[in-house]
């Protein structure tokens, strides 16, 4: 004989987020793990190097990385809008901030391109180059990646598929973005700002 | 309290079973979302890779038995212990303990299916696709060679040109992708899946430890698959990273490699450890002693296995301050290992043991372990080390550790759940026949390898010259594997045997004390017609009868009975104390886990073959299967 309980209801104070965000909160937690890895790999060469960077290579300029890196970070902004703008309901708040932050994304991802073309040193010159290729590659992949998620979210934005109460995608697509800018000041910090060429 | 349906029973649950069943045949096959069939599925693909890493494992000691033997070439000889130890690592012993994760989780947690079912699916196909790549490497006469660790520069494109390394490389990259998804599946399962009232502190110790393992996935697993991918891009794209000439270092792949690899060692002992943790009590009629040690040692082993893997690399001539940090870390060990150890005997010794079985093989688990970490604790010394580097002894270690205190209580762990997930229990008889020949077996097998290590038989080379006093008991370990290998046949005999001469196992035939045995076996496809409500650590020894959550109004507990179970539901709850909270729609039957996985396989197939246009459509299959996934998600349904 089995007996049915009632049982009560979470205190509101005890309430956390849904299984969708811990698991990008988790995913985010890897991800980090992989860039921490490839930066102490820049490093652990860096300190075993004669001189840095490898073979007198000219490293890319500090200074027009500087302006892309307040692009870059920039585009976090209009997220912390979005998300304030759907959380009362405010569908075009949402739909701009997700479009500006888009773009300034899109030319950070432009200006990485115009880069590559710009550097006179190839990925397989030496281990320096090869780790800053590797490194700006692989943060340019998940820009690359997080505007493709943008779109998405986009789409069902302009759709009016979120509302006041339900926009839990939002949140979790702005978890990654935040993630990815965030990086990139280690990345900055590592592979630009400690060579310092201006 | 009331009494919980007005309808009969049966009925209930033949409603539930149609909601939740599979489609039938192939199309079930492909697009099955349900932990139970995945988690099943998980362990015999395992097994399989099991079997296959034993006879690579026969063929190396038939070329040892003798001196100067030729039963395999040098080159053979090379390709069997890359693999060996390739598939007993990522294709049999991460999976088989996943697989067992997956499909009792949910059942322990006391909830109808993990937090992203589809996930699952797709971790699951990944494995088999990954495992599938490294041994098209056989069929093509290509099979990795360059050792399980693949260290450098003999890995590089000079030194192994062929295709051989390029299939363990990315195979390993592959294979990490189900592993890193799966741990965070489990992590978030365990967090807000649970039945209302299991607070944190009543955790069943195997989900303590498949939490542990889950963390350690997250953490370490990326050091690895950055170590492949830069070993890859170094064969495949020519870059420097480990090329020393331009500057690279191939120190630095030793470790990245190791950041993974000890860890790793821990990623696949610590679950073990969780299901002797179940086994032990059960058998012994009583609770668990020392629950708190216990599942703080588990904690503990996660956070200090980041501290030790520069002890793999004694040898490799880095700084001795370095070296006696990680010497230290390694000893320290021995403390949550020793507690865990503590908590067993206690247990036994203040229960009563019943000598089934799975007791058996947790009872010869104790004695290997300890065989193993006393081995560990002598090689983590600096100056013993050195002195057996790469020699048989360390061969002799690895396996009490791994095949010892790993395989031996995934055997017992066969005998105890098996029951439960098909409906029939395994021989005794053959059981203990089988662990008994597994036990001497593997003592035999291997405990002269240490022996052979300090007199001076090297790990990895394909033969011997006569006279250097090896021959005596090589030809004992050879014996003696053969017994092991009779041993884990005679399992497989009982588990076939089973399926048709089985007796019914009934609800609980053990008398355990977790949730998973609260429902019937084989499991229901909804796992739970209502959701448990939780007010013990042993709830089925202490909640008699079991009581059944009522679905309430609100969003917390709309989902608890079975209105719930019959709309495809499944209740959340908060992070710690597990109150009710919210409501998750559990996903349907889908392909999209299936066309994702094989998008991934066209992808690394492309980078193997080193065809821009395969890897290319790879990718445009893998980013369709992600945005349609993405497109449909139910999150904001939530």
């Amino acid at each position: 004989m089995t007996t049915a309980v009632a049982v009560p209801p979470a205190s509101p104070r005890r309430r956390t987020y849904p299984t969708g965000w811990w698991g990008m909160v988790v995913l985010i937690m890897t991800e980090a793990m992989i860039f921490a890895g490839l930066l102490s790999s820049y490093f652990f060469v860096r300190a075993i190097s004669p001189e840095w960077p490898l073979g007198h290579i000219e490293p890319p300029e500090l200074r027009r990385i500087s302006l892309f890196t307040v692009v870059l970070l920039g585009s976090s902004v209009p997220i912390f809008w979005a998300e304030a703008a759907i959380r009362k309901g405010n569908q075009r708040g949402l739909r701009l901030g997700l479009l500006l932050s888009f773009l300034l994304g899109a030319i950070f991802m432009a200006n990485l391109f115009i880069e590559y073309e710009e550097l006179h040193f190839g990925v397989r010159d030496n281990a320096y180059a090869s780790l800053y290729y590797a490194i700006t590659g692989l943060h340019g992949l998940h820009v690359f990646v997080g505007l493709l998620m943008n779109l998405v979210v986009q789409i069902k934005a302009w759709q009016g598929k979120f509302t006041a109460s339900r926009h839990l995608t939002v949140e979790i697509f702005g978890l990654y973005w935040h993630f990815v800018d965030v990086v990139w000041i280690f990345v900055f910090s590592s592979l630009y700002v400690s060579v310092g060429h201006w | 309290m009331a009494v919980v349906e007005e309808r009969p029973a049966e009925e209930i649950e033949h409603e539930l079973e149609e909601v939740w069943e599979d489609a039938p045949g192939i199309p079930g096959f492909f697009a099955t979302v349900d932990h139970k069939r995945i988690g099943m599925r998980y362990i015999y693909t395992a097994f399989i890779f099991f079997f296959i890493a034993g006879l690579q494992a026969l063929f190396i000691r038939a070329q040892l038995t003798v001196p100067e033997a030729d039963v395999v070439g040098p080159e053979t000889y090379n390709q069997l212990f890359t693999m060996h130890g390739t598939t007993m690592i990522f294709l049999f012993n991460t999976p088989v303990l996943a697989g067992f994760g997956n499909y009792l989780l949910p059942l322990q947690l006391g909830t109808r299916d993990m937090a992203f079912p589809r996930l699952n699916a797709f971790s699951y196909w990944v494995f088999v696709l990954a495992g599938m790549f490294m041994y098209t490497s056989y069929l093509v006469g290509a099979p990795p060679d360059g050792g399980w660790f693949a260290y450098l520069p003999l890995t590089d494109k000079v030194n192994s040109p062929g295709i051989n390394l390029d299939f363990w490389g990315l195979g390993v990259i592959f294979v990490g992708i189900s592993t890193t998804v799966g741990a965070i599946n489990f992590i978030v399962t365990t967090f807000k899946l649970r039945a209302p009232g299991m607070s944190i502190n009543r955790l069943p110790l195997f989900v303590w430890s498949i939490l542990a393992m889950a963390f350690m996935i997250i953490f370490a697993v990326p050091a690895v698959t950055v170590a492949a991918a830069l070993l890859e891009a170094d064969r495949l794209f020519g870059t420097a990273f480990f090329d020393v000439a331009r500057g690279g270092s191939a120190l630095l792949y030793q470790h990245l490699f190791w950041f993974w690899g000890h860890p790793e060692v821990y990623i696949l002992f610590v679950p073990a450890v969780g299901m002797v943790s179940m086994m032990i009590p059960v058998f012994s009629r009583r609770a668990v002693s020392g629950y708190v040690w216990a599942a703080g040692s588990l904690v503990a082993i996660a956070f200090i296995s980041f501290g030790v893997w520069v002890h793999h690399m004694f040898a490799a001539g880095l700084p001795a301050l370095a070296m006696s940090f990680f010497s230290a870390a390694s000893l320290v060990i021995a403390i949550p290992s020793g507690v865990l150890f503590f908590v067993w005997i206690a247990t036994m010794w203040q229960g009563q043991v019943r000598w089934t079985t799975p007791m058996l093989f947790s009872f010869g688990f104790l004695f290997i372990f300890l065989a193993g970490g006393l081995t560990g604790v002598m090689v983590s010394v600096l100056p013993f080390d050195w002195q057996v580097t790469d020699s048989y002894f360390i061969v002799a270690h690895f396996h009490y550790v791994l095949n010892g205190a790993v395989v031996f209580p995934i055997f017992g762990a066969l005998y105890f759940w098996l029951p439960k997930m098909t409906g029939r229990m395994l021989s005794e008889r053959l059981g203990r026949l089988s662990f008994w020949s597994m036990f001497v077996g593997f003592n035999v097998a291997f405990f002269p390898m240490h022996v052979l290590g300090l007199f001076g038989m090297p790990r990895r080379v394909y033969t011997y010259a006569e006279g250097l006093g090896w021959e005596t008991l090589n030809v004992v370990v050879t014996a003696g594997s053969l017994l092991f290998g009779l041993g884990t046949l005679l399992t497989v005999v009982a588990w076939v045997m089973s399926r048709s001469r089985g007796a019914p196992a009934g609800d609980n035939p053990w008398d355990a004390d977790s949730l998973e045995w609260a429902v019937a076996s084989p499991t229901p496809h909804y796992n739970f017609r209502a959701i448990p409500v939780v007010a013990s650590r042993h709830p089925l020894w202490d909640q008699q009868p079991l009581p059944e959550a009522m679905s309430g109004d609100d969003e917390g507990t709309r989902s608890m009975g079975t209105p719930g179970a019959l709309a495809d539901e499944t209740p959340i709850t908060t992070g710690l104390d597990a109150g009710a909270e919210e409501t998750m729609e559990i996903p349907r039957e889908t392909y999209l886990p299936f066309l994702l996985a094989l998008g991934l396989a066209v992808f690394f197939t492309g980078l193997l073959v080193e065809a821009v246009v395969v890897g290319v459509a790879g990718v445009v299959v893998a980013t369709i299967g992600l945005l349609w996934w993405a497109w449909r998600t139910e999150a904001d349904l939530v």
